[in-house]
């Protein structure tokens, strides 16, 4: 039985231009600290609206829409400065905002999320890949539209796999975040029947990002610190920290690719991303912003475009009502990406496909043929649901 | 070489007294930047017409010497001379035009611009610019009632079917469908409006006069994952009885009874088929098949796939001389 008239949404507005009721209010918070990171190359240096950029760029979308429902869409954006409490600065966005964008560090949005959770504001996660925020540490008032470390290193090992590029050099840098990401090379090596044949860190020895003569002094280190290596067909690098990795190519010992946090890069955006209508998002973003759109700019636009599709389909501005559509099963946001995004139930994150990027075009995009899966394809992507230590509460 | 080739070809074809039921069909080849001709006498291509960057809309003027066809990236609409085949003039769209309609008189062009939210209204004619029409973001999918008195736009963002009335070229009504819808076309009684979601994988059914949701055709195809199911282009034969639906990547284009909204059938085309015309006759349906670079006949009353044609790079839109 193939026809089936679900829900019936029967939403029509009469004459728009005679609309007299106040709009209904929506508010959405954005918050984020003052600065971005120091970035190898100058051209990747993150501007300083990145992420919110995109926010505001689904807030008009949102407000397009809005004008034909009757609903209005504002963004208040907080920085954070050294120092600044970041639960007082959430609570007081939360008394204007149901909805706040998160563009935090993993330990301040968990603080955030528990700070704010009996007043039933609901934190969208634009900027943490941490994967134990979607497991162990998951909260029933966080969604996350960043996809995890686990997405991205699986992203990549299909493509990789397909490739038949399988032995893995791994290098990894000596921080934190590099680490988790290279735990997550590891485990989509495993999944995917890659082998890493070897792996090396990058040590931190401090130093500055920017010299006079730097290029001389990386072209004669890097050949030294891949030499010796074991026969590998792509070198794969875990270097969220900008430390290394983006001085890999060209300079490897062995003439072989490089992947992961250089080279061939699994993003959920990228400026160079045309396909699916993606060319619209992308000339109106230049248009507002007078620069290129980031991957954090389109899960800020995401996040705050998942809040105005669950309002206009709800036709409610109230948080809560807005949150159950959004967690719902009939819950879907286009985002030119070439398929309906929507959330796995159990912790709450966005499933979503994963670009492959080489800086300058898109490569490829995963999940690649043949990964399959009995729900969705997507989910061949990152920690699946009978894996998953989530229990939300 | 090929080109003198074909241009024998066809012309003795020509001379070989066509019977009747030819038809020719010009297909837009999105990556190309070229029409591919069909006549659908013996379904080969009988010529290769350049246009401009990113070829998509396309449609014969009603009085058949023209076909217009909307070449986004040169932000324009280009008019083929249909005698020689070669590109005449403009018309004045906005920015990055996709689909357009006409009106039954073939007077007024309505234009979906994909870049600035706005629908541009065009004197076919005089080649000028009478308008435009604030409407959603990412305009589409455009149509014209039966009785020429409502114009329909759809937003692929905005999710919505706009209404504007053709006389004041106001909104009168926006109703939201599923997600991204990209095509919109009546029943020929104009009982119906029908509306295709490519990321919500739905076609809404909508009561023109009411102007709400009150159906919709739902797809499923056994091994087939959900998001795959992407419906595009629509058609509805003239007796109202029978609807086509094309699939994009699921790579089918569904058969619908018209009347009850169920499918019951679906025929297997070639890559991401995205828009169909029928001949006039309406023994046949062209689909365009994007990714495999062909267009597929499909017989309408054995609801078959018969013949497939190669095009050029990334077909997209087909239109059929009456």
């Amino acid at each position: 039985m193939i026809r089936s008239l679900i829900g019936a949404i029967g939403l029509s507005v009469a004459a728009t231009n005679a609309l007299a009721a106040d709009p209904l209010e929506i508010g959405i918070g954005y918050l984020r600290h003052a600065g971005v990171k120091s970035t190898l190359s100058l051209v990747e240096q993150p501007a300083g609206n990145d992420g919110v950029a995109g926010a505001q760029l689904a807030i008009e979308d949102n407000n397009t829409t809005g004008k034909f429902l009757s609903q209005h869409f504002t963004l208040t954006e907080v920085r954070l400065r050294e120092g600044d409490d970041v639960v007082k600065a959430a609570s007081t966005l939360a008394e204007h905002d149901g909805f706040i964008i998160a563009d935090l560090p993993a330990d301040e949005l968990l603080k955030v999320a528990d700070a704010l959770r009996d007043r039933g504001s609901v934190l969208l996660d634009a900027g943490a890949s941490d994967d134990r925020l979607r497991e162990q540490d998951c909260r029933a008032n966080v969604i996350h539209v960043a996809p995890t470390r686990s997405m991205l290193a699986d992203a990549l090992a299909q493509y990789l796999v397909w490739k038949q590029w399988k032995r893995w050099l791994l290098v990894v840098g000596s921080h934190d975040n590099d680490k988790l990401y290279a735990d997550a090379l590891r485990r989509a090596a495993g999944r995917f029947g890659a082998k890493i044949v070897q792996e090396r860190t990058f040590e931190d020895t401090g130093g500055a990002r920017r010299t006079d003569s730097g290029v001389t002094l990386i072209q004669r280190q890097i050949p030294v610190f891949t030499q010796q290596a074991p026969a590998y067909d792509v070198l794969v690098a875990a270097d969220e920290s900008e430390v290394f990795a983006s001085y890999l190519p060209y300079r490897t010992w062995d003439p072989r690719p490089v992947a992961g946090s250089a080279g061939l890069i699994p993003t959920s955006w990228d400026a160079a991303h045309d396909q699916w209508g993606a060319i619209q998002i992308q000339n109106r973003f230049v248009k507002l912003n007078a620069r290129h759109m980031t991957a954090l700019d389109m899960q800020a636009w995401t996040a705050a475009r998942m809040v105005g599709e669950a309002a206009s389909r709800t036709g409610s501005s109230d948080p809560k009502t807005v949150f159950d559509f959004i967690k719902g099963k009939d819950f879907s946001v286009a985002a030119f990406k070439g398929q309906r995004l929507t959330l796995r139930d159990w912790n709450l994150q966005l499933r979503q496909p994963i670009l492959l990027v080489d800086g300058r075009l898109v490569v490829s995009v995963s999940p690649q043929e043949g990964f399959l899966h009995q729900v969705s394809e997507l989910d061949t992507l990152g920690v699946d649901r009978p894996e998953t230590k989530c229990k939300l509460q | 070489m090929r080109w003198s080739c074909l241009l024998s070809l066809s012309a003795s074809w020509l001379a070989a007294a066509s019977p009747a039921s030819a038809f020719i069909a010009y297909v837009s080849n999105e990556k190309g930047n070229t029409i591919s001709v069909i006549d659908t006498d013996n379904w080969t291509v009988t010529a290769t017409i350049k246009v401009g960057q990113r070829p998509r809309g396309i449609e014969f003027t009603r009085d058949g010497k023209f076909v217009m066809v909307a070449v986004g990236d040169d932000d324009t609409i280009q008019l083929i001379d249909t005698k020689t085949r070669q590109v005449v003039d403009t018309l004045p769209s906005g920015p990055d035009p996709e689909l357009f309609a006409q009106d039954a008189a073939g007077k007024i062009l309505y234009v979906a611009n994909e870049n600035d939210n706005t629908v541009t209204v065009i004197d076919i004619e005089k080649r000028t610019r009478l308008g435009d029409i604030q409407v959603g973001v990412e305009p589409e999918g455009m149509t014209v009632s039966p009785d020429g008195k409502i114009l329909i736009n759809t937003s692929e963002t905005t999710n919505m079917a706009h209404f504007i009335d053709t006389a004041t070229r106001q909104v009168v009504a926006n109703v939201l469908v599923d997600s991204r819808p990209r095509f919109a076309e009546y029943k020929h009684d104009g009982s119906e409006l029908w509306v295709s979601s490519e990321i919500g994988g739905t076609v809404s059914i909508i009561d023109p006069v009411r102007r709400v949701v009150t159906g919709k055709v739902t797809f499923n195809v056994p091994g087939l994952r959900s998001e795959a199911i992407q419906p595009v282009g629509v058609g509805i034969t003239r007796d109202d009885k029978t609807a086509f639906v094309a699939l994009g990547p699921a790579n089918r284009v569904a058969v619908v009874d018209a009347t009850s909204h169920a499918v019951t059938k679906y025929l297997l085309v070639g890559q991401r088929v995205w828009h169909m015309a029928f001949t006039p006759d309406e023994k046949y349906l062209l689909v365009t098949n994007g990714v495999s670079n062909d267009v597929s006949v499909i017989d309408v009353a054995a609801q078959k796939v018969i013949k497939t044609i190669q095009v050029g790079e990334l077909p997209w839109g087909v239109t059929i001389s009456q």
